[in-house]
């Protein structure tokens, strides 16, 4: 009895999986299929048509490559500083205790609940008279302000795991405060600075709402900005759903990537606050 | 920098006593100002990136201000007449309360959902259980845009999947159906999406939580004759009460604010009123009609809805945090 539920729940937990995985692979298999064949009533499930020439086509005009380097430079400069605006801000909270820590604390957590919805356009109109429209220091500044609040999070976590002990030991050993935190404390934190970084790549790899907003013009494109072109363009004249794949392809890949490289870290790190004592 | 005011007393002193007294003060103060020094940074960006774009929110939504103040025009004070204005609008409450219902709708199918898979991953064996993490975690990772036009295309009138497997149940005539014409069909197609995409993290939460209830417990339980169902309502579930919180709230949050989903989907073939939730709905009135004072009206409700949700949730943090 016991046995055979067992076995049922394994096959519901196949199924499931079956279930959730199966856009993902509709995807890579559509980008692998020429037109002819996706046009085709009868959908073709069995994997991979085997050709290149989606992918080919989807780059071909260069546009992909702009959006690659645009969205490569929002990135880097998104987790630079992020992980240096977090990592000193955790340290302040974690290590000292100062007037205003608590309320800076509870602003933190409010303002990482902000939707980007309802402040667009306020940051529209900053970033137009500024004349950061369609650059990318403009939209970078509202990224990091937008990740930097759940870095702060994230980061606080593990400096505070690192005993201030530690630093204590090495300052009466004769190193100075500075010192002893970057001797003993620092390269303890290196899994968190990881986390926080790839955190931040994702926010700014993946930002559609921000992008959409403040960068109009068709050479300041994003990646996720690009694919959503490519859509468009693509449905002016009956979508060619293979090539529209191989596109989507082409801005996952990445992600896919890091995430499966960091997601324990990352959940971790996110539900520390809740499962934490 | 302040140097310290000498009294006369002070001046009695001798030189030395001075100067190591003061060098103490100094390092004293130096020491009380470093945690501002190092916020400073995180301070001066949020200030531009959040607390600019929130006060001139907040101002404008007091304003009258329209195509005249694109051109230059000076805004004109009109106190709440904006928020009158909008909170007389049927179309307005119309929108609120389909986001209202929508994310309530989404979130809790997301947990459910979640809740069972967790549950799910705890109960099979290894191999299962990581045949269905890695697909859940290839859902979650897949960027936003990537997997809306994914699901543009499974959802497609001609040659979609969803179409073709529907129309194989018996009886059921689902050839050509378009998913894009009613708004019922519209945000039901949304609802499927948004939940496929949150539920993954909502299971990796409540797992995490999970593995953290002890198989001690559970087994003590167990010989004191507990049956399955009552051991997941009276220890399982209340031990994995904080997360199955947090996530939730997280959830609603997130469901709220749905406007990149349903943009992307508007793109693909539904335009109109009826198909706006309040991100798409705020959007259209700023950008379509560059009514930017009842924007940003609207904005400020959906930032009082949002704090006002997560106000409770900070405060459990903050809790925690003494």
């Amino acid at each position: 009895m016991k046995r055979k539920s067992r076995v049922g729940l394994s096959v519901l937990a196949i199924v499931i999986s079956l279930v959730w995985i199966f856009p993902v692979y509709w995807m890579l298999n559509s980008a692998f299929l020429p037109t002819t064949v996706l046009e085709r009533f009868t959908p073709t499930f069995l994997p991979f048509g085997g050709s290149w020439r989606n992918f080919t086509s989807a780059m071909d005009d260069g546009t992909f490559f702009r959006a690659l380097g645009m969205s490569v430079a929002i990135t880097l400069i998104v987790v630079f500083f992020c992980i240096l605006f977090a990592f000193l801000a955790a340290l302040a909270i974690s290590r000292f205790k100062f007037r205003g820590r608590k309320t800076f604390i509870v602003a933190v957590l409010l303002i990482q609940m902000l939707p980007a919805e309802a402040l667009f356009l306020a940051q529209y109109k900053m970033m137009s008279s500024l004349g950061l429209l369609n650059s990318v220091i403009g939209v970078s500044i509202i990224y990091i302000a937008a990740v930097v609040p759940f870095t702060i999070w994230m980061l606080r976590g593990f400096v505070a795991g690192v005993p201030a002990d530690l630093e204590e030991a090495a300052m009466v050993d004769g190193l100075s405060r500075f010192q002893a935190f970057m001797k003993i404390t620092f390269p303890l934190l290196a899994p968190g600075l990881v986390a926080s970084g790839v955190y931040a790549f994702l926010q700014a790899w993946n930002e559609f709402t921000v992008a959409l907003i403040l960068l109009p013009a068709e050479d300041a494109q994003t990646l996720p900005l690009w694919l959503r072109g490519f859509v468009q363009a693509s449905a002016t004249r009956a979508t060619d759903w293979g090539e529209v794949m191989a596109a989507s392809t082409l801005v996952a890949v990445p992600v896919i990537v890091f995430f499966l490289i960091v997601q324990g870290r990352m959940t971790s790190g996110l539900v520390s606050g809740a499962v934490k004592g | 920098m302040s140097s310290p005011v000498t009294s006369p007393k002070r001046q009695a002193q001798s030189e030395e006593s001075i100067k190591a007294a003061e060098h103490a003060s100094k390092a004293k103060r130096r020491a009380r100002r470093a945690p501002y020094w190092l916020i400073a940074a995180s301070i001066g960006i949020l200030l531009v990136g959040t607390g600019y774009p929130t006060a001139w929110q907040l101002v404008t939504s007091t304003q009258s201000y329209g195509l005249a103040q694109q051109f230059g025009a000076a805004a004109e004070f009109i106190g709440l007449q904006n928020y009158i204005d909008l909170l007389s609008d049927a179309e307005f409450w119309q929108v609120v309360g389909r986001s209202l219902v929508f994310c309530f709708v989404v979130a809790g199918l997301t947990l459910v959902l979640g809740l069972a898979f967790a549950l799910l991953m705890n109960a099979v064996n290894k191999a299962v259980r990581l045949i269905l993490q890695i697909s859940m975690l290839l859902a979650w990772a897949m960027p936003i845009v990537a997997s809306m036009t994914v699901w543009t295309w499974l959802f497609d009138t001609r040659r979609g999947v969803v179409n073709y497997l529907l129309d194989k149940i018996p009886g059921v005539d689902m050839y050509r159906f378009d998913w894009f014409a009613s708004p019922w069909t519209f945000f039901l197609m949304a609802g499927i999406i948004v939940t496929w995409m949150s539920v993954p993290f909502v299971a990796f939460s409540i797992f995490a939580g999970l593995t953290q209830v002890s198989d001690e417990v559970l087994e003590a339980s167990a010989l004191d004759g507990a049956s399955n169902s009552q051991r997941l309502r009276l220890i399982i579930l209340p031990m994995i009460k904080p997360v199955i919180a947090i996530v939730m709230l997280l959830q609603v949050i997130w469901d709220l604010r749905v406007f990149a989903q349903i943009k992307i989907l508007q793109d693909a073939g539904a335009s109109g009123s009826k198909f706006d939730l309040l991100g798409t709905y705020i959007y259209k009135v700023g950008t379509g009609s560059n009514d930017f004072a009842s924007a940003a009206a609207a904005s400020v409700i959906v930032l009082i809805l949002t704090i006002s949700i997560s106000w409770w949730y900070v405060r459990k943090l903050m809790k925690e945090e003494d």
